[in-house]
């Protein structure tokens, strides 16, 4: 018997906190499937941010460092210039790199800081409770805006690759999401590519990855992809924002 | 005898920390510990480490815990301002018990402050700072030789306890010039990497974190942390005396003021009055056993800061007595002058 399908030796065998329907389990498989694929694990070391994936030491298989809120591209700068040869990325939620950690992922990308920085765009604060991100959508119920983020007072939701893709050292800029099995695919391939720009030197590259929250938008698993569909991603642009490496 | 170079001491503790091995150094500009960024701009060069000017503090103090994680002699330098804004990244690299030297270059405070020298920052630097219980080993200097001996052996004990040292001098010993000699380049002491991330080749993966979120098990953290901390305290205090063992009135300094108590002691001791100094080099530890013994056989003690009273604290809850205890301090940038100790001492008699 041929086996076809099995986790990847880059993830542990664990019971996953994350809640039913949410997209950080997908986006772990994700970079997981990709570093068996390209045999790095024994190179890499990952930064975990704070927020719902702070306990991603839990389920990756390789070195993972836990890094103060929103410092990720800092702490992954400090590893990278320490240990050039390793494969360094962070992995960062919508809090975490575009609320308190905006100053360290703008240098860091200024930099071309040759690090993969992984950004999971849910539009809300997951562990917190489910407050208002700086992605937020216009008009979206949070905890801290209940009657819809409203534009006037809080802004707009931070488009983080255009935002990014006007420093000539953002090599390299993608969003996906996580909505259809081929947006999935999609992801996959861009952060292969996100790591081989790395491992090329070639300096920085962010993958952005439009993701379900079910239990901080209200709705069920299968809500939460269609509201991506019909709602995100009338904001949030998919595919290659900017890619200068080619 | 080894050759002597005059230096000012913010490049006396650059290149001491390049003599002991650091490679990895991240600083943001700031007034004044300017000298040590500009020197590493070059000297990591020369070196084949690493200078990088981070984007802010918060940032080179978490480059350092980056570079640190990973088992490399890491550092970083500010001054009064900058280090309240490393606070954070302090904590954690307590919490993951991480190996770096931070230097504290002290000017006046709170807030902007000024440029000029003071060393208001002495409960930042020992009674905590940043939240969660930990402590610093933390260096006062009161030579440019000491910085360098000192700044030495920060990165010795970092490695050795896995746990940050502090460098905790002022503005006017960063600038100030005198000469100085250098321990050879030497690469005899490395770290441990034992426990640090750098891939998991032939090994289980490791984590490095500071979250411990089951039941009880971030209380067994903290007690093996303040196991730690209890065995410093054994082993790592550090103090010199000038004259105490004879001495009716006792002045107690650390960094530059001990400079000028010496001298008030030299000019006490003119006057016929049986002075000494008591000066403490680890400020945590504090040597409080040593100093209760001293008080005990003096009248008198004043305690001089460039603070409104900060070390004094420590000093009155060692001493045999505190009603004997007095102060002498100037803040925002002022610096007693001997002749205003000598007056204090001999007014208040």
């Amino acid at each position: 018997m041929r086996e076809i399908y099995k986790k990847p030796e880059a993830l542990k065998d664990n019971i996953t906190h994350y809640c039913p329907g949410c997209g950080h389990g997908i986006v772990h498989r994700l970079i997981a499937e990709v570093i068996d694929e390209l045999k790095i694990r024994e190179q890499v070391i990952g930064v975990a941010p704070v927020g719902c994936a702070v306990l991603a030491y839990n389920y990756f298989n390789f070195d993972v460092a836990e890094a103060a809120h929103g410092r990720t591209p800092a702490v992954a700068t400090g590893i990278k210039r320490a240990l050039p040869d390793n494969i360094v990325f962070s992995y960062q939620g919508d809090g975490d790199l575009a609320a308190i950690g905006t100053a360290e992922i703008v240098h860091a990308a200024n930099r071309s800081e040759n690090i993969s920085v992984f950004f999971v765009n849910n539009t809300v604060y997951g562990m917190t409770g489910g407050q208002m991100a700086p992605t937020t959508l216009e008009g979206q119920k949070t905890l801290t805006t209940p009657s819809g983020r409203e534009k006037k007072t809080t802004g707009s939701p931070i488009k983080v690759c255009e935002l990014l893709s006007v420093l000539e050292g953002a090599r390299y800029l993608y969003r996906g999401a996580l909505s259809t099995p081929s947006n999935i695919l999609k992801v996959k391939k861009a952060i292969k590519d996100s790591f081989q720009i790395q491992i090329t030197k070639k300096g920085f590259s962010l993958v952005e990855i439009i993701s379900p929250c079910p239990t901080y938008w209200g709705l069920t698993p299968l809500e939460s992809l269609q509201y991506i569909d019909n709602n995100l991603l009338k904001v949030f642009a998919l595919g290659e924002i900017k890619n200068t490496v080619r | 005898m080894k050759e002597k170079q005059l230096v000012c001491g913010n490049v006396a503790l650059s290149e001491a920390a390049i003599r002991a091995g650091c490679r990895f150094y991240f600083g943001y500009p700031i007034t004044p510990q300017n000298e040590v960024t500009s020197y590493m701009s070059l000297r990591m060069n020369e070196v084949g480490g690493v200078f990088l000017q981070a984007e802010s503090e918060l940032a080179s103090i978490n480059m350092v815990f980056g570079a640190a994680l990973t088992g490399a002699k890491a550092m970083t330098t500010s001054s009064s301002p900058g280090i309240s804004l490393m606070q954070e990244g302090i904590s954690y690299l307590a919490g993951c018990e991480l190996p770096a030297v931070v230097v504290n270059v002290m000017r006046g405070g709170p807030g902007l402050g000024n440029i000029a020298p003071s060393q208001s920052d002495y409960f930042q630097a020992v009674k905590g700072g940043g939240h969660g219980d930990y402590r610093l080993l933390v260096f006062a200097p009161s030579t440019l030789q000491e910085i360098v001996d000192y700044t030495y052996m920060a990165f010795l004990k970092a490695g050795e306890y896995r746990m940050q040292v502090m460098i905790l001098m002022d503005g006017l010993m960063g600038q100030m010039m005198e000469p100085v000699s250098f321990p050879e380049m030497s690469e005899s002491f490395s770290y441990r990497n034992d426990w640090a991330l750098t891939g998991c080749k032939k090994r289980e993966p490791r984590s490095i974190k500071s979250l411990f979120l089951e039941e009880g098990v971030l209380e067994r953290h903290n007690k093996s942390l303040q196991k730690k901390y209890g065995e410093i305290r054994e082993k790592e205090i550090l103090y010199d005396t000038f004259l105490a063992d004879d001495a009716d009135v006792l002045l107690t300094a650390f960094g530059f003021c001990g400079r000028l108590c010496k001298k008030a002691v030299e000019e006490l001791r003119g006057m016929g009055i049986k002075a000494g100094l008591f000066r403490p080099i680890t400020l945590w530890p504090f040597p409080g056993e040593v100093f209760t013994g001293l008080s005990k056989k003096s009248r008198k003690i004043f305690c001089v800061e460039m603070n409104a009273g900060q070390m004094v604290e420590d000093i009155m809850f060692y001493a045999d007595n505190k009603n004997k205890v007095g102060f002498i301090g100037r803040t925002g940038g002022g610096i007693p002058s001997v002749s205003e100790i000598v007056k204090a001492v001999t007014g208040k008699r």
